[in-house]
């Protein structure tokens, strides 16, 4: 028996045996990079050919061909595990583009589109008696109606909302502080709408008050509370148990630990939670609407007579539907995103730069 | 000098009065801040019971006042002589253009935060969660600018490849026009809600204990077997939370549907023609022409918006309360 093994062993050594090894076979890792050219190139040939003028399909195509090739090139040459991780590589990378490349629109359209008329006369101006569908006007009226109305919502709902907040964390046991957490949950999910419909049916329905930026206000202030208690009430959580029970056992009041030890401590998170709030609230154009209606002038009194702001500015011009009404609204558009994006890097900025320092 | 630094007897402590410090006698000023604190919490309660009353009162007039069913007819016309209007095709968009929104959004979502948190080169990976976070800021009529005067253009063609294909259904048949449609407002809240369903579920998956990836990778597993077994079920429960925070802003979105959408008071079987409408959509597009019964019309649609989102709201808590005992979380 032993001869014929010996006999045998030459031929076997002699045939291309697969080397013994743990690794797989992989695909280089320059193969989904070529993947995806060939299919994208696939993908505006069919479109071309089948003469879709939608560069949207063209996309769709390509996508679904690369998930495809990349899963049977993958299923042939790796197995079906890793044929699997790589289909879920590729559906992962797919979704990032499908929503980068919306996102990335529609900051580019503001930006290009709204930068045509946006000019110092433009940011200095009111629409005074100009014809909407004439070139000209501008936004300086709804800058000033923002500023008040945004200025007095935070003026009623920053206090209300920090307290609530200091509530909660210092003070909050039992059934109050328990209902009150879920309503302000609930508070959060209000829809602008339904904030401004409220105010709507309080102030003007059955008060009887007009129009005014402070009706906006209140409305706005009812959207921002909720979210300046969440952010608030994070903050003052990370404030250390030993801050405050070390002021305590100076003999400080409690009162006075909470303002002079646990504020002072979370003060930059509260600040970015309140600023955040604010550029949440600014944008809002749906209670604005109902409350404020717009205006075409100058109005420096919030509490009397309508009003303009950006949002709602946005909005009417739009409906207006003349080119230069167009231009109008994406420059206004811009100056809103501009601001509130300004907002948020500095309130991110000061979240960074005062972080409480837990120890570690 | 050893000597000195050894701190001598302290004197002995005066009596400490026994009211002093039980934590009963409460300071003038600790008396104040608490008022003022727990008064604040309590105006909290009093506005959204003062919400709930008022809209109530008002929507109780106006459906007083409705000749019609409130909740079957097909019609908006609070200001005749006979003022009908009804909801039915409000709520069918509603919820239409919501489902819709999810469908497409959630998945995407889930897949960029994945994306951001396992996949993506770790140097792309912040500063892509710092831009997401930041594009969650975007004022809604920015969004309804862009879907009304960028997106609506650009979806006819795939509407009609759609039609072309899929329009036998009923569902997908697409007659030309201006694509002002329930299936581009759920395409553009769908772009909407991406940002904060996928800023929410980055967070719940960046939380994911570092040992269980470990110990899958351990065993062997792939990337994707990695997150199937150990990322997506610990952060099931955040992934829900997010996108029914993302479905209450779907609900209420006002202006961008108001921008978008050609609004009728029709239901059709398609989707992709334009026509239907959405409560919040409805309450901005009919304000300037009514008057104060049309008005009360208005409020007790909106007040229908208030309940469901109270709902949804309800709901996901719930969801979320009962999945954490069993989720990773308080391992």
């Amino acid at each position: 028996m032993s001869n014929v093994i010996t006999e045998k062993r030459p031929v076997a050594d002699s045939a291309p045996r697969p080397p013994v090894t743990l690794r797989q076979a992989r695909l280089p890792r320059w193969s989904p990079p070529v993947f995806a050219l060939v299919a994208l190139a696939a993908g505006a040939g069919i479109g071309l050919v089948a003469g879709l003028d939608s560069k949207i399909q063209w996309g769709l195509i390509a996508a679904l061909l690369f998930i495809i090739g990349t899963y049977a090139v993958a299923a042939k040459v790796e197995g079906a595990r890793q044929a699997k991780d790589r289909l879920a590589t590729s559906l992962v990378w797919i979704a990032f583009l499908l929503a980068v490349l919306p996102l990335a629109s529609l900051i580019w359209e503001t930006v290009v589109r709204g930068s045509k008329v946006l000019d110092g006369y433009f940011l200095t101006h009111s629409m005074g008696t100009l014809p909407d569908a004439m070139v000209g006007g501008g936004i300086n009226h709804a800058i000033t109606g923002t500023l008040q109305q945004v200025g007095l919502a935070t003026l009623i709902a920053a206090p209300i909302g920090l307290l609530t907040a200091i509530y909660l964390v210092e003070y909050g046991r039992g059934r109050l502080a328990k209902a009150v957490t879920f309503f302000v949950d609930v508070m959060t999910g209000v829809p602008s709408i339904v904030a401004g419909l409220f105010v709507l049916s309080v102030w003007i329905l059955i008060l009887g008050f007009g129009p005014s930026g402070f009706a906006g206000s209140m409305a706005l202030a009812i959207l921002m509370m909720p979210v300046v208690v969440r952010s608030t009430e994070e903050m003052l959580k990370l404030v250390p148990n030993e801050l405050r029970e070390a002021s305590l056992a100076l003999g400080v009041p409690k009162w006075r630990t909470i303002l002079k030890v646990v504020l002072p401590t979370s003060i930059g998170g509260i600040t970015t939670g309140v600023m955040l709030a604010i550029a949440r609230i600014t944008g809002e154009t749906a209670p604005v609407l109902l409350l404020v209606w717009g205006a075409k002038t100058i109005n420096n009194n919030p509490f009397e007579g309508a009003q303009q702001s950006l949002p709602l500015y946005v909005y009417q011009q739009w409906q207006q539907g003349s080119e230069a009404s167009y231009d109008r609204a994406w420059a206004a558009a811009l100056v809103l995103i501009a601001f509130v994006m300004i907002l948020n890097l500095v309130a991110r900025g000061i979240a960074r730069w005062k972080a409480p320092k837990t120890g570690r | 000098m050893d000597t000195s630094a050894i701190p001598q007897n302290p004197p002995p402590a005066a009596p400490v009065e026994p009211s002093e410090v039980s934590g009963k006698s409460v300071r003038p000023g600790d008396r104040v801040f608490l008022g003022l604190s727990r008064g604040s919490g309590i105006a909290l309660l009093v506005i959204m019971a003062a919400i709930a009353a008022f809209l109530t009162y008002r929507s109780v007039l106006a459906i007083q006042g409705d000749k019609a069913n409130f909740f079957t007819t097909f019609e908006w016309d609070p200001t005749g002589a006979e003022p009908k209007f009804g909801i039915a095709v409000l709520a069918f968009g509603t919820v239409v253009s919501s489902i819709i929104a999810m469908v497409i959004a959630v998945p995407v979502a889930v897949g960029i935060a994945l994306f951001i948190s396992h996949y993506a080169p770790r140097k792309l990976a912040s500063p892509l969660g710092y831009v997401i976070d930041l594009l969650a800021a975007v004022p809604s009529i920015i969004y309804g600018l862009w879907g009304a005067l960028f997106l609506v253009p650009h979806l006819s063609g795939l509407y009609s490849w759609l039609d072309d294909y899929l329009g036998w259904t009923g569902i997908f048949s697409y007659s030309q026009g201006a694509a002002r449609s329930l299936f581009t407002v759920g395409i553009l809240l769908a772009i909407m809600i991406l940002p904060i369903v996928t800023s929410v579920s980055r967070e719940v998956f960046l939380q994911v204990p570092k040992m269980h990836e470990e110990a899958a990778l351990a065993l062997g597993a792939t990337r994707w077997e990695v997150i199937r077994m150990s990322v997506l079920p610990f952060g099931r429960s955040g992934i829900i939370s997010a996108s029914m925070l993302g479905l209450g802003r779907a609900l209420g979105e006002t202006m961008a549907v108001a921008t978008v959408l050609s609004p009728s008071f029709l239901i059709g079987l398609s989707l992709l023609d334009p026509g239907g409408g959405t409560f919040a959509q409805n309450i901005a597009s009919k304000f300037s022409e009514a008057d104060t019964f049309g008005q009360d019309a208005l409020i007790a649609s909106g007040l229908v918006l208030f309940v469901i989102t109270l709902l949804v709201n309800g709901a996901a808590r719930l969801i979320i309360a009962r999945r954490k005992e069993y989720s990773g979380a308080n391992a």
